[in-house]
């Protein structure tokens, strides 16, 4: 459903966004992951046409952004909570919006419930509102109307920890029914609970992309033994490679029955023996983006944020 | 904040024939109702009531020159004619300064359809404008005779009517252009009024200057529309001076905002 080809966009000779490919499918949650400025936000102002691209496409259902005739009925965007007119109500906001699309105003208020902002909330200028009731009344806005495609950019920003819950629970159940979901995050925590790929992007370019569990899979088990080094030696002498975790854990890259073989063999006794799962999944997210091709995480790239 | 939400009608994901782009006259409908729901919005509108009611009744009570229904269709045109192409300037910038382009541009990305509607918005605005004046007008011509010595003069020519609108018109836009160019609220707003009052006493004060004031300066060239008196060349001249200040601006800004990354 949404396809982005070899995308690439420079400002000045800057490159932002290199050679970025990736696909998101119906009924699934792409999580876009990278640290600040790795350039998740001009790879979606691109693929939502706000921004040109210097090389390469975006489309949507095989068509550029641009080229949809209503867009907001296909494509539900919310790229900056943040950027909203203070001066305007809740309400207001998604009435314009919802005029443009040309959704019943009945729907406004549905939408308003929906996302949890009561009467008094939408009476409020929206100058008034915290980060969260603005994340909240942008998902109102995206979901208006009714699209089959979410493209939304740091969308848990000044959510509660029962407001990124909630917002998972909606995300899931709109893949669920069908729906594509494209969000973005710079927290690992914030997309793997919900999303069932990752693209995972670093200074301008894709370092790693694929489902979940094939991740997970590739992050090997976390192993700990009281004598470190013996349990090292150990590994070595299997040939099975390993890097450190925290304490004085490693992982291992490999399954348990491989590393359970290769200590018992050694006669290593281990304190814990288990899949890394997240936690191998964050030290990857980490390794990979702080290894990415313009540096460290959150170096030098800059991201041209509103 | 509570995180018991409702669930969601959705046609479901197989659903519909395609959905039909905003025609032209719902994109005005949505900019002229940007005009007023806000609070800088609304509250412009109310000083620019204000303000020409309070022309005229001054008018009523001490101008006894000015108390006819054409007086004071001009003297209601003062308050229009300065406010009105702020709220112009902003139907355009404060998409920029409050940074809702990006939602505007993502439900319209034909560009051009959500400038053109803006310039329609701010049209409507101004005929709305000089119609409300009127209706000042002919209250305080009513009450001439209640208040004064003098009866009520109800001359009015079709003429200034048509001009008075024209140059509202006219005016509303040059404030459009401005935002469009600059796409910064306080900047447009400072330049609208800075650079025309500078030009006017620039060209006014050189006598070298004078053939400039004539062709380009708009103030001089549109000022006698107020009373409708603007005849012959004084067209060819409102004119060029129109295309200096409206037409240039708006130009090379509609490119811009068709050109630029939106932010």
């Amino acid at each position: 459903m949404i396809a982005i080809e070899h995308l690439s966009k420079r400002y000045g000779g800057h490159p932002a966004v290199d050679d970025v490919s990736f696909t998101c499918a119906p009924g699934t949650v792409t999580g876009f992951l990278g640290p600040n400025g790795a350039g998740k936000s001009t790879t979606l102002r691109v693929l939502c046409g706000l921004a040109a691209p210097t090389r390469g496409t975006a489309t949507v259902g095989g068509r550029r952004y641009r080229d949809l005739p209503n867009p907001g009925r296909e494509v539900g965007v919310l790229l900056d909570a943040a950027a909203q007119h203070p001066g305007r109500t809740g309400r207001e906001a998604l009435t314009l919006a919802a005029t443009v699309l040309g959704v019943d105003r009945g729907r406004v208020a549905e939408l308003l419930d929906h996302v949890g902002l009561d009467g008094t909330a939408a009476r409020k200028r929206v100058g008034a509102y915290s980060l969260g009731m603005r994340q909240r009344l942008g998902l109102a806005g995206a979901l208006l109307g009714d699209p089959r495609v979410l493209v939304l950019d740091e969308p848990a920003n000044g959510l509660d920890p029962e407001g990124i819950f909630w917002m998972r629970g909606l995300l899931r159940g709109f893949a669920d029914r069908g729906g594509t979901v494209l969000l973005s995050s710079h927290l690992l925590r914030e997309v793997e609970a919900v999303a069932d790929r990752l693209v995972v992007i670093a200074g301008g370019r894709v370092v790693a992309q694929g489902a979940m569990d094939e991740l997970l899979a590739d992050t090997g088990v976390r192993v700990r033994a009281r004598d470190r080094a013996a349990l090292e030696r150990a590994l070595t002498a299997a040939g099975i490679g390993f890097g450190p975790a925290d304490g004085d854990a490693v992982i291992a890259a490999a399954d348990a029955g491989a590393v359970g073989e290769a200590t018992s063999r050694a006669g290593v006794p281990l304190l814990e023996l288990q899949p890394a799962g997240g936690a191998g999944l964050e030290d990857l997210f980490r390794s990979l983006t702080s290894a990415g091709p313009h540096g460290p995480a959150g170096g030098t790239v800059g991201e041209v944020r509103a | 904040m509570s995180g018991t939400t409702t669930p969601l009608r959705s046609r479901g994901p197989a659903a519909g024939a395609e959905p039909a782009p905003p025609g032209p006259a719902r994109l005005v409908r949505v900019e002229l109702r940007k005009a007023y729901d806000t609070r800088a919005g609304a509250w412009l509108l109310v000083a620019v009531a204000v303000a020409a009611v309070a022309v005229v009744v001054l008018q009523v009570f001490f101008d006894p020159p000015a108390r006819s229904l054409a007086g004071h269709l001009t003297g209601a045109q003062l308050p229009v004619g300065v406010l009105l192409p702020v709220l112009g300037i902003l139907l355009v910038t404060s998409e920029w300064s409050a940074r809702t382009a990006g939602t505007t541009f993502g439900l319209v990305p034909r560009r051009s359809r959500v400038l053109a509607a803006k310039v329609a918005a701010a049209g409507v605005l101004a005929v709305l404008a000089v119609a409300a004046s009127a209706l000042v007008a002919v209250a305080g011509t009513l009450l001439t005779p209640l208040v004064t010595d003098d009866p009520a003069d109800w001359t009015l020519t079709a003429g200034q009517v048509g001009q008075v609108l024209a140059v509202q018109v006219a005016t509303v836009l040059v404030g459009v252009a401005f935002g469009m160019l600059l796409l910064s609220s306080p900047l447009a707003i400072v330049l609208y009024f800075v650079l025309p009052t500078a030009f006017t006493v620039l060209v006014n004060a050189v006598a070298a200057l004078h053939w400039v004031r004539d062709w380009l300066d708009l103030t001089s060239t549109s000022a006698p529309m107020y009373e409708g008196l603007l005849e012959g060349r004084g067209w060819l001249r409102l004119a060029t001076s129109l295309a200096l200040w409206l037409l240039l601006p708006m130009a090379v800004g509609w490119v811009r905002v068709l050109r630029r990354d939106v932010p």
